[in-house]
């Protein structure tokens, strides 16, 4: 039996597509959550005290030896949970990864001025487990409740103590990583209960699914927080997370971390085009250790009734309504409108990336909703030359290009750490020339 | 005038320092913090501060003050709208020379300001996170700079208000059995330094004797701590200190000790603002 507590990772492959046409370019890749081994993806809607959460889980092992631990803050009824579906969490990714965008250059002969546009800133209950009462008694675990809920079997436990509790997963063939009493302790002294589920391979084979769907949970508290202290202690190395926070007012960040946003609207080579995931993990990485490794990242904020440019349609009323969006059925409940899809309004997406382990992250992660509504996007940009036929004297222009290619191969080096020898070695220099832009002092050409 | 006696005055410090802090946080840390916002706060604060000090009848205008609680404010409040800004330094000061008991005023100008907007308007939150731990070394610096310089007067609210939280957040953590390292974590927050130094230390929302303040540092701190951990509300400390400050004449009628009075200002009225 293997535990997995807060960790999945969520397969999708970068998605290519040259349709969409807007404002901020013309939209050539996306870097999603595929890009990352290990990574565990967490929806949170909040409003008030009111949450919903919602877990991805993309388990590489049998479903058998599938078991999530999850800490949770109150008492949990069999109607706050529910189970998504992985499609859900596909859009979202999808439509807030951060993006690669293009532009062409126009013909110059044409018209030498390059538009640089600025990014507007703007069944009911069952019993499932069998266990004897007794032995729970014994070693003081409480089974608050226990529900069948698609192909989960769940447990509400709370426990006097961590010991108790361990040695109850331990018995029940839940394999309990080494030191998770200590933590565990931590969280029962903070009258937190914990939220057991596996699989249940009869109702799984009935209803059909051969992946998992992912857990949802709605529930009250003033806490808006995220554990992730278990998940670090059956994790070799540094775990991914994805959060993405559906909020009323504004982008949410973390209290208690810095949250930074990544370096975004920089015009990198065109070969970024055909290694865009490359170039973003490796980014990711120099950014993490510039932070020195103690950041959360930003890399989506935005509205949710648009995009500019799309790196997928914004989610539809109805998925939000799904992923746990209560205030929404407010708006569309009243007047029974059935005019669907409608933009969704009232919603604002931000999407945070953290790699964390216990040294870095020896808290868990507290959230707060902001007030800020100003819209931010992981977006790169690669300009393509012209290439048709010019037929005046375009030196200025290609001269132009060159230190435009030149610029983006020291904006690629100084963004991943790649070797610039190695980015200048790949970049098509118009003419093949390549303008020596660093050893030319400023004066020199001043009067010539 | 007296050289010595005008740098005596430890706000000429404290705007010293909140100026590098707020460069530092706008070009280094992006902060998030508008160059605009900043300016009106800091041009309105004076503004609001000259008018009330013509109405009240006092000479002459003395501008410290009041720049102090737009650079505190500049630091930790975030708004998106000017208008907050301005409203924000209409609340400081306006607090100062409305709400006041025993000739002092009750609330830390900043204070107030903050936590009025933050619980009355979706458009102003405060960032707490953001200092980072690379940074808080000279953070530190900075804030020790400042209790040599004023050696250490008036400073036991800052120093028991620090040494109360760091025992009641170690004692959390030996109480959990949680590592050492997660205290250590929480205290290594800028926005909570800024407000021992900056905010909690003010001499004049903090009570006349030596004894009461420190009684008073660990009161804020005891709040602070149940908002934090029981409430679960972020930015405790702030809202810890404006539900603690109307003990502050209470404390000064059972204790009585020397009204805190600026050094600068040559009418001694003018100085209780």
């Amino acid at each position: 039996m293997r535990i997995l507590v807060l960790t999945a990772a969520i397969g999708l492959t970068i998605a290519i597509s040259t349709t969409a046409q807007a404002f901020c370019g013309f939209y050539v890749a996306r870097a999603d959550t595929s890009l990352f081994n290990q990574a565990s993806q967490v929806v949170l809607v909040r409003d008030g005290n009111r949450t919903v959460i919602t877990m991805a889980n993309d388990f590489q092992g049998h479903v058998r030896d599938f078991a999530v631990v999850i800490p949770v803050p109150t008492f949990i009824e069999r109607e706050q949970i529910n189970v998504a579906d992985n499609a859900l969490i596909e859009h979202l990714d999808a439509y807030t990864a951060p993006r690669l965008v293009e532009y062409h250059d126009p013909d110059p002969c044409v018209r030498y001025e390059q538009r640089e546009m600025a990014m507007s800133s703007g069944s009911p209950a069952s019993k499932v487990f069998e266990d004897d009462m007794d032995r729970d008694r014994a070693l003081g675990v409480t089974i608050e409740a226990s529900y069948s809920v698609g192909e989960y079997d769940i447990l509400i436990l709370s426990a006097e103590e961590s010991n108790g509790l361990i040695t109850w997963l331990d018995e029940n063939d839940y394999n309990i990583p080494p030191g998770a009493g200590r933590v565990v302790d931590s969280y029962l002294k903070q009258d937190m209960r914990f939220f057991v589920a596996r699989v249940n391979l009869e109702e799984q084979a009935s209803l059909g699914y051969t992946n998992l769907r992912p857990l949802q949970i709605a529930f009250e508290s003033n806490r808006f927080m995220l554990p992730i202290r278990l998940g670090t202690l059956n994790a070799s190395g540094k775990q991914e997370l994805y959060v993405y926070a559906l909020t009323r007012s504004g982008r949410v960040e973390t209290t208690n971390y810095r949250t930074v946003r990544l370096p975004s609207n920089t015009e990198v080579p065109e070969f970024v085009e055909t290694e865009f995931g490359e170039f973003y993990r490796d980014m990711f990485a120099k950014q993490t250790r510039a932070q020195n490794e103690r950041a959360v990242f930003l890399e989506y904020a935005w509205d949710m009734a648009w995009c500019d440019p799309c790196a997928a349609d914004p989610l539809t009323a109805d998925e939000l309504r799904s992923l746990g969006v209560f205030w929404l059925r407010d708006k569309t409940g009243r007047g029974g409108s059935k005019i669907l899809p409608q933009p969704a309004q009232d919603v604002f997406v931000t999407r945070l990336h953290v790699s964390y382990d216990s040294e870095h992250f020896p808290e868990d992660l507290v959230f707060q909703e902001t007030g800020d509504r100003q819209n931010y996007q992981g977006r790169y940009i690669i300009r393509r030359p012209f290439t048709g036929t010019i037929n005046c004297d375009a030196s200025a222009y290609q001269q132009a290009t060159r230190e435009r290619q030149e610029r983006e191969a020291q904006n690629l080096a100084n963004l991943t750490g790649w070797d610039i020898d190695e980015i200048r070695a790949r970049v098509p220099y118009l003419g093949d020339i390549r303008p020596e832009t660093e050893s030319i002092p400023w004066w020199r050409r001043i009067w010539q | 005038m007296n050289i010595f006696r005008t740098l005596a005055d430890p706000r000429y410090y404290q705007i010293a320092v909140l100026s590098s802090l707020v460069i530092f946080g706008v070009c280094i840390l992006d902060f998030g913090i508008h160059w605009y916002n900043a300016l009106a706060l800091i041009i309105s604060t004076q503004i609001v501060q000259y008018i009330c000090m013509r109405v009240a009848g006092l000479t002459p205008f003395d501008p410290l003050s009041a720049g102090v609680t737009s650079l505190s404010l500049t630091m930790l409040l975030r708004t998106d709208a000017i208008a907050i800004a301005v409203i924000a330094a209409c609340i400081a000061i306006g607090s100062k020379f409305l709400l006041r008991a025993g000739g002092k005023h009750i609330f830390n100008p900043a204070n107030i300001a903050l936590v009025t907007l933050m619980f009355c308007s979706d458009n102003a939150w405060v960032s707490s996170g953001q200092w980072g731990s690379a940074t808080l070394g000279a953070l530190t610096l900075a804030c020790l700079g400042f209790l040599v310089l004023t050696r250490a007067r008036r400073a036991e609210t800052t120093i028991a208000f620090l040494l109360a939280y760091a025992a009641l957040m170690t004692g959390r953590a030996l109480w959990l059995g949680d590592p050492l390292s997660i205290p250590l974590h929480q205290l290594q927050n800028g926005a909570l330094l800024i407000f021992a130094f900056f905010m909690i230390s003010d001499p004049k929302t903090t009570p006349d004797r030596s004894s009461t303040r420190i009684f008073y540092g660990v009161f804020v701190a005891s709040v602070a701590y149940i908002i934090q951990f029981v409430f679960y509300e972020p930015n405790a400390a702030i809202i810890a200190l404006i539900l603690c400050a109307p003990v502050v004449p209470v404390l000064d009628r059972i204790a009585r000790g020397r009204h805190y009075r600026w050094e600068s200002p040559a009418d001694p009225r003018a100085s209780n603002f």
